[in-house]
């Protein structure tokens, strides 16, 4: 298994070179170092020798991929793509445009992000597999068909309305939750709301899956073979169906847990949560090319970690899988 | 074969059942909690409840604290409370006042024989001008780690450790604090910090024109940095090669000896060549321009030492320290500035060449509030940026608040500065505000408030239910709650509606002291230029764009059609008849009416193109549009502009594009028609008129004028205006300037805007002051009734909740049915039921 560790992260290491690279080209050909200048110096009586002096000051005055001013290596590593995206490879996040540390910034707002990710991914397991069980339980009834019109409804309208109609609901109408805010101090009463929504959003789209992944299961002859057994339906269900239907189950969640840290860009910025999905926002609003190519690549690390957790968590779950 | 309800199902039913009771008592739970008194969906701690804190939301992280760089709205609303300038503006009657200052800058012009001129002339032209402030006694800044000294009196946070600074992660975690008296001193190295080349003041090059001396101290200063960083690069490099050579174990005087056979007699040329690096000049091919580099490199550090020995390196690393330091804190006080001179500890003089009356207001701007260089050297010791403590993040100021919390990615707190001396309330004000309740508090010590909290809002919606409920003491309109909020009535009067009449809330609005406008590029060859039939073609387009309609279906009415370049309220703007836009207006029964339409058309008749139609092509006139942006709501504002001018056939196309591209066709003179707007710096014309000054163009000069208008008459006239005090003479020329740009219409004046700000019935003493920023000190809070109040309109309700539980469990007791029923199905028939899926 170790080897098949090393050689995917062998093979992650000219991924990530593409992703820096894809990040950069297409980062530059929205913005230009004058743009960014003028975005972090202001919008008013901004000379052209300032501009000069904030590149000259952040780097930005290099040529983008080839320095033909200077010798040697330094050809290419004079450059802004080597400067600025390479060091990354080290976890060298450096500092952001706006002068602030981006590896401490990562390290501050990942916790408010974890804080809505976790509960909304242990409780949206918990509820989306119990209801999924109901309607595999009580398949071709009126359960079963109304639960899954009820799926698809859910599933057809957008997540936007899920959060704008739950602020509205929930913390305008009933005063149950703060519409919005965030304090590390109180947290519970701050994530009811996000978390609640969160949960109804993939409700629709995750009941219907798990459905499916038992409904496939149910036939088969071990199940066949546990009712003749004379087990109860329930125990059928809940024992030797969902132990079965966890291998898609748990690799679906698996590959998402690394990038849990990440956050939700949309949640995160409409219920004001200080977590890392916002501070990609604002990277892109504020054009702070330190703080998008830093986030975009640990982005890209996380999901490829991810996708070898998840082959890694197929040989705990399927014996008859081997990684080699 | 049946299935049995064997002892595990009954299980899973016992915990359905407890799990059914355990919500139902959390419920219950719940309901008793919603008549505890605090509310559930209050974002605050309950502690705070009854505080006398006032709560504001922002939507943008100010990008800087630093009062050198700062220059936006976002950003004065915390510095300006924070930082004082020697000058401000009276928070009710809105006139320039002594802040720190005891009195306003006693002024003294003088000409170039350096006699004093009583009363500047066209005959005695000023020279130079004195500016003379007085700063009070006694005045202390807040507490702050930068200031706090050891038992023997050095500073103790002065000479840290990269370690020390390593584990700390915000002011904070500082233990000790201390303050100490401002002085004139601090007034004038704020001046210099204009000039500093890693600060980049956007007001340098306006002041450079003014303050004697500035000019030249910033080439010195960014001279003296370019210096100091080559230094520390040399070195570096040096020390770099250095500890290679050492690496390799042979003897210097070897490695000189063997280096110097291999350059035989081109040494002097090679060694000649090593500052600038020009290996490649010398070199026939890369590889032995590469090998070349590496040796001359390694010569250098070899002669370095053989000309010092080897005990000159530690003389290098301590070199290198020394430099890195003077790097990190470019001492400022080392150089002069001629324009500013400290006369006295209370007293300094700002030289400015011939006049400049505008400078009077740039001092009521946080440029030219005092810094303290003890922060500014605790700020630039090694490590302290990369623990992101820094001026521009943790500001240092004498204001009423000091900013406690800086976190703007959720809040931003300011806290009463336990040593601000305390200012009266004032105790006059304008017409009407003795009526308004804006006097009460007259002659009572600001600050009220101990508290502000900010908290980050990026969206308009939650924004404005929190402040339904209580939980923001103020708020501005948007345009979805405008309809909710606000009903207009036939005159035009902005009303409260009956719900928020009944909430107590009350509704303030004012024109703003800025303009919003629509400007034509006078370099492109259709739309600009300065030939009658050119003015024709604009005028035409001015009548055609119907700014009143415009401000009342996409503004609400939140704005007043503008006539000429300056707002309501600045000085030489004309009210009433001599003040319309006589090109486009007519005035009727009082007030202006906008020319018709045919009028319009007629102009375009005259400007050649009948009908629209260009006579080059024959066929429609193409205007193009350039604007930033897209959303569907901008869209109808769009096909609005497009159908105004297709009344004069006009044929005009929108260019999206995002506001970087923007800028460049703005820079490149490529945009033909786009729409911009400016706020007031100060409440002088010189701050609008220069938009349109010639020598300030935006293609030529980058300057502000984006229209680049360029007229010699106007620019003429500006020049003289600029620098003149207030006067009949000077209104006349400004009129004259507004006549002759109105005549060009190198901008569809547009409007200016109208501001509607919402207050609760306890947020006392609120009045819109664009010009003042030290604002919070003004305002009251009557935290007991926004406590009542909040608790009345945020009571839980929990009855639609019992609703939906009832309905889950109605909807289970005929699953509970089909569960028993499947129970008594044979093995066939549930094989059966498991095809049909």
């Amino acid at each position: 298994m170790l080897a098949y560790i090393i050689r995917r992260i062998l093979y992650a290491i000219p991924i990530l070179i593409a992703v820096n690279l894809f990040t950069f080209l297409l980062f530059f050909s929205l913005n230009s170092p004058d743009d960014m200048a003028r975005s972090q110096l202001g919008t008013k009586n901004i000379t052209t020798a300032a501009i000069e002096r904030w590149k000259i000051a952040h780097g930005y005055d290099k040529p983008k991929w080839y320095n033909s001013q200077a010798n040697g290596s330094d050809k290419f590593t004079e450059t802004l793509f080597y400067q600025k995206s390479i060091r990354l490879f080290m976890f060298e996040f450096g500092n952001a445009d706006n002068g602030r540390n981006i590896g401490y910034d990562i390290s501050q707002r990942m916790w408010p992000s974890l804080a809505i990710a976790i509960p909304n991914l242990i409780i949206g397991v918990f509820v989306f597999i119990t209801f999924a069980m109901l309607l595999a339980f009580f398949r071709a009834t009126y359960i079963d068909i109304w639960g899954v019109v009820f799926c698809v409804i859910l599933m057809s309208i957008s997540s936007m309305f899920f959060i704008i109609g739950g602020q509205f609901l929930i913390g305008k109408i009933l005063h149950l939750a703060p519409i919005s805010g965030y304090d590390p101090g109180n947290t519970f009463k701050f994530l009811v709301l996000p978390v609640v929504i969160g949960i109804i959003s993939g409700f629709g789209t995750s009941s219907r899956w798990y459905r499916t992944i038992f409904l496939e299961d149910i036939n088969k002859d071990y199940v066949r073979t546990a009712r003749a057994k004379g087990l109860s339906e329930i125990l059928v269900l809940f024992k030797h169906v969902l132990g079965n239907a966890l291998i898609p189950i748990l690799t679906g969640i698996v590959v998402i847990l690394p990038s849990l840290f990440m956050g939700s860009l949309v949640l995160e910025a409409f219920f004001g949560i200080p977590g890392l999905g916002s501070y990609v926002i604002e990277g892109i609003r504020a054009q702070d090319f330190g703080i998008v190519r830093s986030m975009v690549f640990l982005g890209s690390v996380l999901y490829i970690v991810g996708l070898v957790l998840t082959d890694i968590s197929y040989t705990f779950v399927d014996p008859r899988v081997r990684l080699n | 074969m049946s299935i049995s309800l064997n002892s595990k199902t009954a299980c899973f039913f016992r915990l359905v059942k407890w799990g059914i009771i355990a919500i139902l008592i959390l419920l219950l739970a719940a309901s008793l909690g919603a008549c505890s008194g605090d509310n559930w969906n209050n974002p605050y701690p309950k502690s705070q409840s009854n505080k006398n804190i006032l709560y504001s939301s922002f939507s943008e992280r100010p990008k800087h604290l630093d009062p050198a760089r700062s220059y936006s709205a976002t950003e004065y609303r915390f510095i300006g409370n924070i930082y004082e300038p020697p000058l401000q503006y009276h928070y009710l009657t809105r006139e320039l006042m002594p802040l720190t200052a005891t009195q306003l800058p006693d002024v003294q012009h003088y000409d170039k024989e350096n006699k004093l001129i009583k009363k500047p002339s066209a005959v005695r032209k000023v020279a130079y001008s004195l500016y003379n402030i007085n700063i009070k006694k006694g005045i202390q800044y807040q507490p702050h780690p930068a200031f706090a000294r050891d038992p023997a009196g050095n500073l103790l946070y002065h000479q840290l450790s990269p370690a020390t600074i390593a584990a700390k992660n915000s002011l904070a975690d500082f233990k000790k604090t201390a303050t100490r008296e401002l002085t004139s001193d601090d007034y004038a190295y704020q001046i210099k910090r204009l000039a500093h080349p890693r600060i980049n003041s956007p007001i340098l090059s306006t002041m450079a024109k003014y303050i004697v001396g500035l000019k030249e101290l910033s080439q010195q200063l960014a001279q003296h940095n370019r210096k100091l960083k080559l230094k520390i690069q040399t070195l570096e490099r040096l020390l770099n090669e250095i500890d290679r050579v050492g690496t390799r174990g042979e003897s210097i005087v070897d490695i000189k000896n063997s280096y110097t056979k291999k350059f035989k007699k081109n040494i002097e040329f090679y060694w000649a060549h090593r500052v600038a690096m020009d290996f490649e000049r010398v070199a026939k091919t890369k590889r032995q321009a590469s090998q070349l580099k590496l040796m001359i490199s390694e010569l250098v550090a070899v002669e370095a030492i053989a000309k010092t020995g080897e005990e000159a390196i530690p003389t290098f690393q301590q070199n290198l320290k020394s430099a890195q330091l003077d790097y990190q804190y470019l001492d400022l006080k080392k150089f002069e500035l001629p324009g500013v001179k400290v006369i006295d500890r209370y007293t300094y003089q700002i030289k400015i060449k011939g006049q400049y009356p505008q400078l009077k207001y740039w001092l009521a701007m946080p440029f030219f509030a005092p810094v303290p260089h003890e922060a500014e050297k605790f700020y630039s010791q090694k490590g302290m940026k990369e623990q992101n403590i820094s001026m521009n993040w943790y500001p240092v100021g004498t204001g009423a608040y000091f900013l406690s919390k800086n976190d703007p990615n959720s809040q931003m707190i300011m806290q009463r500065n336990p040593n601000f001396r305390g200012m009266p309330y004032p105790d006059r004000g304008e017409k009407g505000d003795e009526e308004r309740g804006l006097l009460r508090d007259k002659n009572k010590m600001m600050p009220f408030v101990d508290k502000v909290v900010y908290s980050l809002e990026k969206e308009s919606i939650p924004l404005w239910s929190k402040f339904l409920q209580g939980y923001f003491d103020a708020s501005g309109l948007i345009s979805e709650s405008f309809d909710q909020a606000v009903k207009i009535n036939v005159s035009g009067d902005a009303r409260l509606t009956d719900t928020m009449a009944t909430k107590g809330i009350k509704l303030i609005t004012s024109v703003r002291m800025s303009i919003s406008y629509l400007g034509f590029n006078m370099l492109d060859p259709v739309v600009g230029g300065y030939e009658p039939k050119k003015q024709y073609l604009r005028q035409a387009i001015s009548i055609a764009v119907d700014y009143e309609e415009y401000i009342s279906i996409f503004l609400n009415g939140r704005g007043k059609a503008a006539q000429g370049p300056l707002p309501p309220g600045m000085f030489g703007h004309a009210k009433g008849k001599a003040g319309i836009n006589p090109f486009v207006y007519d005035w009727v029964d009082g007030k202006p009416k906008r020319k018709s339409i045919e009028i319009a058309r007629q102009l375009m008749v005259k400007a050649g193109f009948s009908d629209g139609i260009d006579p080059k092509t024959g066929e429609k006139l193409i205007l193009y549009f350039d604007v930033t942006g897209g959303g569907a709501e901008d869209k109808a504002n769009r096909d609005w502009y497009k159908e105004k001018l297709d009344q004069i056939g006009i044929q005009l196309e929108i260019r999206e594009t995002d506001y970087n591209r923007f800028q460049q066709k703005m820079l490149n003179g490529k945009a033909q028609l786009f729409r911009l707007g400016w706020n007031a710096d100060y409440p002088d014309p010189e701050n609008f008129l220069f938009l349109l000054y010639g020598p300030n163009g935006k293609v030529k000069h980058r300057g502000e004028n984006a229209a680049n208008y360029d007229n010699v008459k106007f620019n003429a006239l500006f020049k003289i205006m600029e620098t003149m005090p207030d006067s009949v003479v000077r209104e006349k020329i400004i009129r004259r300037m507004v006549a002759i740009s109105t005549k060009d219409s190198p901008w569809i004046w547009g409007f200016n805007p109208k501001s509607f700000a919402l207050y609760h019935q306890w947020y006392k003493n609120a009045k819109t002051n664009d010009l003042a920023h030290n604002l919070l000190m003004y305002k009251r809070i009557d935290a007991a009734t926004r406590h009542r109040l909040r608790a009345r309109w945020n009571k839980p309700i929990m009855m639609p909740v019992y609703i939906l539980l009832l309905v889950i469990f109605v909807t289970l007791i005929p699953a509970i049915r089909v569960y028993k029923k499947s129970l008594k199905k044979t093995m066939r028939e549930v094989n059966l039921d498991n095809t049909k899926e």
